[in-house]
C-alpha cells in the first residue's frame, strides 16, 4: 500500500488529531537566528521526513519538540501539553515522545536489556519482569533478541541503532523523532535500520524523521518538508515533492542529493 | 593474471626443521640487551642505577635486619626500664616499636578497654571486605549494616555510654585515631564532594554560586589553616557554654577540605561524559536525579577512579597534619615516643615503621583500585 493511500484512508475516518503543533516558533543561538517563524502541525499517524542542507535548523527544530533545545518565541504543543520552563510538563512530554539520535546515545555501562528496561522501570514504574518482557518483545521486533545480554560496545553500529530504536519504543511513545538515524552508519548497515523504521511506519506510528535517505521518504513518508536557513521552504507529498519542486532552493538541493 | 595453481611446493621431507631461537633473541640475555643495555646511554644509566642500589641497599639491610635488635634482653632487675641502651648501637632498635606498640595503636586509650576499638576495627574491616570481595553473599544486608548500623555501633564502642565506660576523645590516639579521622572524613567527603560537583555544574544560580564559593575557598587554603579555623571558629557558632568535642571540629574541617578536592575530581569525570548521554537519558523522560544516579554518575565515577583513589590516598596521608592542632595521630605518637628519655635516638626506627605501615595501606588501596577498574571496564572496551 502506498504512503498516500494510507493517508487517504486515515482522512476518511475523521480529521486525525494534531500530535505536535509549532506556532511561530523562533530560536536564536546568541545572535544567530536558527529557526524563523516555524509553523507546523503533525497529525497522528503521519510520517514526515524533514530534509535540507546542513545548518538549516532541521535537527534544532525536532530537538525543540522534546525540549532538548529551548525555543525563545512561539508556542510548541505536544500531545496537548505546552512546552514551557515547567519541568513537570517537559518530563511528561518526554515520556510520550521517543527520540533516536545520530550517535545512538546508548548507555555503555549497561547491557542491552538494561538499556531497554531502565526507563520503563524508573519512569513508568513498571515491575522488572514486565519491563524485561516488553524489552524482549521489542528486541525481537528489531530482530536482535540474541544480543540482550551484551554491552553496546560489543555491537555493530546498525545493531546499536536498532537497540536505540527498541529502547525508545519500550516507553510506548506516541511520537517517534529521528535525528539523522543512519548518518553515522556504514552503508551496509543503513538498510537494516531503515527496514526497522519502515516496519514501524507501517504499524501506524507517528514519525518525524530528519534524514538524507530519500528512498525512505519515497517509501513511507506522507509529507516531505524542506528547510533551509531556519525556514520551512516547502512541504508536499513525496511524489509531488521530488517531481515538481516549487522553490528554486528546493530544486538546487534535490539536484545535489539525487544524482 | 598469472596462474598460481602450478607453482612448485616444497615436499614434506625437504622442509626445514624448527630451530631454537638464538640466545641473543629470546631468554634472559636477550631481556638484558633490550631492557638494560640497548644503547650507550641506557648502558651508562644501568651502571649508575646499579651503583646507586649497591650504595643504598646493603647498608640498609645491615641496619634494618642484620644488626637490628628484635627481642628484649633478659633482665633480673624488676625496676629496669627498657630503652635504646638495650639495643645494638649500629642496628635498628625494633624493641622500641614492640615496647610501645599499644600506645602506637591506641594512643592513651585505657588498656582494659582496648578490646572495644579492636572490635570496632574488626567489624568495620569485615563489613568493607564483605562489600569488596565479589564472592561474598548478602551484599544488600552488608551495605545496610555498613552504612546504617556500623557508624552508630562503632561510635558507641569507641566513645562509650549505655553500659560502656566513656572514653573521651582526647584519649584517642595512634593508629586508631588516624583510622577514625580518615574513615569518617573520606566516607563523608565522597557524597558531599559529589553534591558540590553537581552543584557547581547546576544552572540554578544560587546553588552554583554556593558550590563555587565553598570549593574555591576551601581549596585555596592549606589544610592546616582549615583545621585551625575549624578548631577555633566552630565553637563561636554555638551558644555560650556549649562546646563541641575537639575531635569533632577536626573531623568537620578535614571532611569539608577533602570534599572540595573530591568535588573537582568528580566534576572532571562529569565533564568527560558526552552530552549524548545526558540527552539520551533526558529523551527517555528520566528526571535529573534519576539520570545522575543511573546514567551519569556511574560512568563519571568509573572514569575518575584513578583520580579519586589518588585524592583519598593524599587525604589519608594528610591525617598526619592533625598533630598541628594537638591530636596524637599515628605519626605524632610514634615521634613523641622517640622523645621519651629512654628512647632518645629511635627517631629513624619510628619513621621507618610509620612509613612501612602507611605504604602497606596505600599499596592495598591502589591494588584494589586497579581491580575495581578492571571489574568495571565493561562497556568501554570491545571484548
Amino acid at each position: 500500500m502506498s504512503a498516500t493511500a494510507m493517508t487517504n484512508q486515515t482522512d476518511q475516518d475523521q480529521a486525525p488529531e494534531v500530535m505536535i503543533s509549532l506556532s511561530d516558533v523562533n530560536k536564536w543561538y546568541g545572535q544567530f537566528h536558527v529557526l524563523k517563524n516555524i509553523n507546523l502541525s503533525v497529525h497522528k499517524g503521519e510520517r514526515i521526513v524533514v530534509c535540507g542542507p546542513s545548518g538549516s535548523g532541521k535537527s534544532t527544530m525536532i530537538r525543540c519538540m522534546n525540549r532538548l533545545e529551548e525555543h525563545q518565541r512561539g508556542k510548541i504543543v505536544v500531545d496537548g501539553i505546552e512546552l514551557t520552563r515547567d519541568l513537570k510538563k517537559i518530563e511528561q512530554v518526554r515520556r510520550e515522545v521517543g527520540m533516536v539520535f545520530q550517535h545512538f546515545n546508548l548507555f555503555p555501562h549497561l547491557t542491552v536489556l538494561e538499556n531497554l528496561t531502565l526507563a520503563p522501570i524508573w519512569v513508568r514504574k513498571m515491575p522488572k519482569k514486565k519491563a524485561e518482557e516488553t524489552a524482549m518483545h521489542y528486541l525481537e521486533r528489531v530482530r536482535i533478541p540474541e544480543q540482550a545480554n551484551k554491552f553496546p560496545g560489543q555491537l555493530s553500529g546498525g545493531q546499536q541503532q536498532r537497540v536505540a530504536i527498541a529502547r525508545s519504543l519500550c516507553m510506548n511513545p506516541k511520537v517517534m523523532l529521528f535525528d539523522e538515524p543512519t548518518s553515522a552508519l556504514d552503508p551496509e548497515m543503513i538498510k537494516e535500520v531503515l527496514d526497522v523504521m519502515i516496519e514501524l511506519a507501517r504499524s501506524g506510528m507517528t514519525m518525524l524523521c530528519v534524514t538524507h535517505e530519500m528512498g525512505f521518504a519515497r517509501t513511507v513518508a506522507n509529507r516531505v518538508i524542506f528547510m533551509d536557513r531556519g525556514e520551512i521552504i516547502e512541504q508536499n507529498e513525496p511524489e509531488e515533492f521530488f517531481k515538481n519542486p516549487k522553490s528554486e532552493r528546493t530544486r538546487l538541493f534535490l539536484s545535489q542529493i539525487l544524482h | 593474471m598469472m596462474d598460481t595453481s602450478n607453482l612448485p611446493t616444497t615436499p614434506p621431507e625437504d622442509r626445514l626443521p624448527d630451530q631454537a631461537a638464538p640466545i641473543t633473541v629470546v631468554g634472559p640475555i636477550a631481556w638484558l640487551r633490550t631492557n638494560l643495555f640497548s644503547s650507550i646511554g641506557n648502558t651508562l644509566l644501568t651502571i649508575l642505577a646499579a651503583l646507586l642500589l649497591i650504595w643504598i641497599i646493603p647498608p640498609f639491610i645491615n641496619w634494618a635486619f642484620l644488626h637490628a635488635t628484635w627481642s628484649f634482653p633478659q633482665v633480673t632487675d624488676s625496676s629496669h626500664r627498657f630503652g635504646r641502651k638495650d639495643c645494638a648501637p649500629d642496628g635498628a632498635c625494633w624493641i622500641f616499636i614492640r615496647a610501645r606498640i599499644g600506645q602506637f595503636m591506641f594512643g592513651f586509650y585505657p588498656m582494659d578497654e582496648r578490646w572495644r576499638p579492636v572490635l570496632a576495627f574488626i567489624l568495620t574491616f569485615g563489613a568493607i571486605a564483605g562489600m569488596m570481595v565479589d564472592r561474598f553473599p548478602f551484599k544488600r544486608a552488608n551495605a545496610i549494616f555498613l552504612f546504617a548500623i556500623l557508624p552508630f555501633l562503632a561510635f558507641w564502642l569507641l566513645f562509650g555510654g549505655l553500659g560502656l565506660e566513656i572514653v573521651p576523645t582526647r584519649m584517642w590516639g595512634g593508629f586508631m585515631l588516624t583510622l577514625v579521622i580518615a574513615a569518617v572524613g573520606i566516607v563523608l567527603a565522597l557524597p558531599l564532594g559529589i553534591l558540590l560537583a553537581l552543584g557547581r555544574r547546576s544552572d540554578l544560580p544560587v546553588v552554583h554560586l554556593v558550590s563555587v564559593v565553598i570549593i574555591e575557598f576551601v581549596r585555596g587554603v592549606p589544610l592546616i589553616t582549615v583545621l585551625f579555623m575549624a578548631n577555633v571558629m566552630l565553637p563561636l557558632f554555638l551558644p555560650p557554654g556549649m562546646t563541641i568535642d575537639p575531635l569533632l571540629r577536626i573531623l568537620v574541617g578535614f571532611t569539608v577540605f577533602t570534599s572540595a578536592y573530591l568535588a573537582e575530581v568528580v566534576r572532571g569525570g562529569l565533564q568527560a561524559i558526552g552530552r549524548g548521554q545526558y540527552e539520551g537519558a533526558a529523551s527517555l523522560g528520566l528526571g535529573y536525579w534519576s539520570m545522575m544516579r543511573l546514567i551519569v554518575l556511574p560512568q563519571a565515577l568509573r572514569v575518575s577512579i584513578p583520580a579519586i583513589v589518588n585524592t583519598i590516598n593524599g587525604s589519608f596521608m594528610d591525617t598526619t597534619l592533625v598533630a598541628v592542632v594537638g591530636l596524637y595521630d599515628f605519626l605524632n605518637i610514634v615521634r613523641t615516643g622517640s622523645r621519651d628519655s629512654n628512647w632518645i635516638g629511635t627517631d629513624i626506627e619510628g619513621f621507618v615503621f610509620c612509613a612501612a605501615v602507611y605504604w602497606v595501606i596505600c599499596y592495598g588501596m591502589s591494588r584494589y583500585s586497579v581491580h575495581l577498574e578492571h571489574k568495571l571496564d565493561t562497556g568501554h572496551k570491545k571484548h
